[in-house]
């Protein structure tokens, strides 16, 4: 079976830290990371941007039927987070004992997403807890 | 010489009750608690590990101690349940908090004590100019056997401490350390084996109590202090019951020890715990005051050392939550079943 080794290994900073894009040009902001702005076209100056990870949830869903890969994980909940720096992004939502509704504020953790089957890796990503 | 820069713990959400355990068993709750002095122990979540409550703590270690990150010259991440048998903990840490790929990582394992001994490594590196900073982090997500009597204890959390050279900058500084090191087969864990084995008995005198009551003597022989000098006392906490006896034979009160025991209401973090409890007691801590702390890993092994606060504590200690919020914040309970299924016991 082929590894996701490099696959992975290319998208860490965006994963642990949400690094995202910055348009210097325009001000614009990313998440996840894009080469060509949408205003700025080929006037586009982008450099990486570090998100803080707090925000507030703009919609959730609870998956009661998940992906095959997250069945022990059901039922999850998944959100739509507006950043404070603006982006929109999707995030698993972990249990903090808070509600989560529209607008909670949210910090971003540490978590594991996925663990391969037959002995591969472990992928750490991101996730929101409510604060 | 090398100081306390910042540090940083992550205790996850999820508790069982010691009722709860002994509800499975058969056992009566109440001789349990009082017997190992302890109420209910954290669980990690599905998708935590040993590697996501090392990173929760280390980035609030660097908010405390105010560094930045690639500053860092070396991390050691101590734990014996590291998620890789062959992948350090220490280099998803150095991604995790962006110190930057120049620096020296690994993992470290004496049962509960791998975290001292990295504050150890790191004492000498950064003393003698090797590094600027380096950050020691014991963090663990241990498991008892059902039905054994370690199940009624072993719990998840981790504390990540910034070790430096500067005075100015330190919170605390390491006044001395000494270690008192045997080979005494108290508890252990073959390769591959899901939980670990242990000499029942044995686990307390010619173990805990030996090494822990051994190194804190040669510590105050060395440092010339008696057990009043110490504003407070932090010692290895399998249990609720053993630091406490610990402190006794040594001359410490209760009152010394009360800040830094966790294990009644965390359960024991393996290696996490000492360290987990030397965090509490700097978050009370008063410029000025002694900490005295003794760490145990099976197999055996204690580190002990004399810390003295320093005044710059206070102004960094509103930089982060306290370890009691981190811990009393949002706790969630579960059931056995839960606790089962959290712990990959059953699957679907
Ligand atoms: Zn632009």
């Amino acid at each position: 079976m082929e590894r996701s080794s490099a696959s992975m290994w290319r998208k860490l900073n965006s994963r642990y830290n949400l690094v995202g894009t910055e348009c210097e040009n325009c001000k614009s902001l990313y998440f996840p990371s894009r080469i060509v702005c949408k205003n700025c076209g080929r006037q586009t100056k982008m450099r990486n941007k570090t998100f803080a990870g707090t925000g507030e949830i703009y919609s959730f869903t609870k998956i009661h039927v998940p992906a095959e890969a997250f069945r022990e994980d059901a039922p999850y909940t998944v959100a739509v987070i507006k950043l404070d720096e603006g982006p929109m992004v999707e995030g698993h939502i972990v249990e903090s004992g808070k509600e989560v509704k529209i607008g909670t504020r949210v910090r971003q953790v540490f978590r594991k997403m996925l663990v391969e089957e037959d002995e591969g890796l472990i992928h750490y990503h991101f996730k929101f807890e409510p604060v | 010489m090398a100081g306390i820069i910042g540090y940083g713990v992550h205790v996850p959400h999820y508790r069982i009750k010691v009722e709860e355990i002994a509800r499975i068993w058969n056992e009566d709750p109440e001789s349990i608690k009082k017997g190992l002095h302890i109420k209910e122990k954290s669980v990690p979540s599905h998708d935590e590990d040993a590697a996501t409550i090392a990173v929760e703590a280390a980035r609030r270690a660097v908010k405390h101690a105010g560094v930045k990150a690639t500053d860092i010259g070396a991390i050691y991440v101590g734990s014996e349940s590291h998620p890789y048998a062959v992948k350090p903990t220490a280099t998803i840490v150095s991604q995790a908090i962006s110190a930057g790929h120049n620096l020296t990582a690994a993992d470290l394992e004496f049962a509960c004590k791998a975290g001292t001994a990295g504050m150890q490594m790191l004492m000498g590196m950064s003393d003698s100019g090797m590094i600027k900073y380096g950050m020691t982090i014991g963090s663990d997500t241990s498991q008892g056997r059902p039905g054994d009597a370690l199940e009624y204890t072993a719990s998840a959390g981790g504390a990540a401490f910034i070790i430096g050279k500067e005075k100015s900058e330190s919170v605390a500084t390491i006044l001395d350390t000494v270690s008192f090191t045997s080979d005494t087969p108290d508890f252990w864990r073959r390769e591959g084996a899901d939980f670990p084995s242990h000499g029942g008995r044995f686990t307390g005198e010619p173990a805990y109590f030996r090494h822990v009551t051994t190194a804190t003597k040669m510590l105050l022989e060395k440092t010339g202090f008696k057990p009043s000098d110490f504003k407070y006392a932090v010692f290895h906490q399998p249990n609720g019951k053993f630091p406490i006896a610990a402190a006794k034979l040594l001359g410490f009160s209760q009152e010394q020890i009360d800040d830094g025991l966790l294990t009644p209401i965390i359960g024991n973090t393996y290696s996490g715990a000492s360290l987990l409890g030397l965090a509490a007691v700097l978050d009370k801590a008063s410029p000025g005051d002694k900490v005295l702390v003794t760490s145990f890993g099976s197999g055996a092994g204690s580190d002990s050392f004399a810390i003295e606060v320093n005044d710059i504590i206070n102004e960094k200690r509103t930089r982060s939550e306290k370890v009691l919020d981190i811990i009393n914040n949002g706790k969630l309970y579960i059931d056995y079943a839960m606790y089962l299924k959290n712990r990959k016991g059953i699957r679907k």
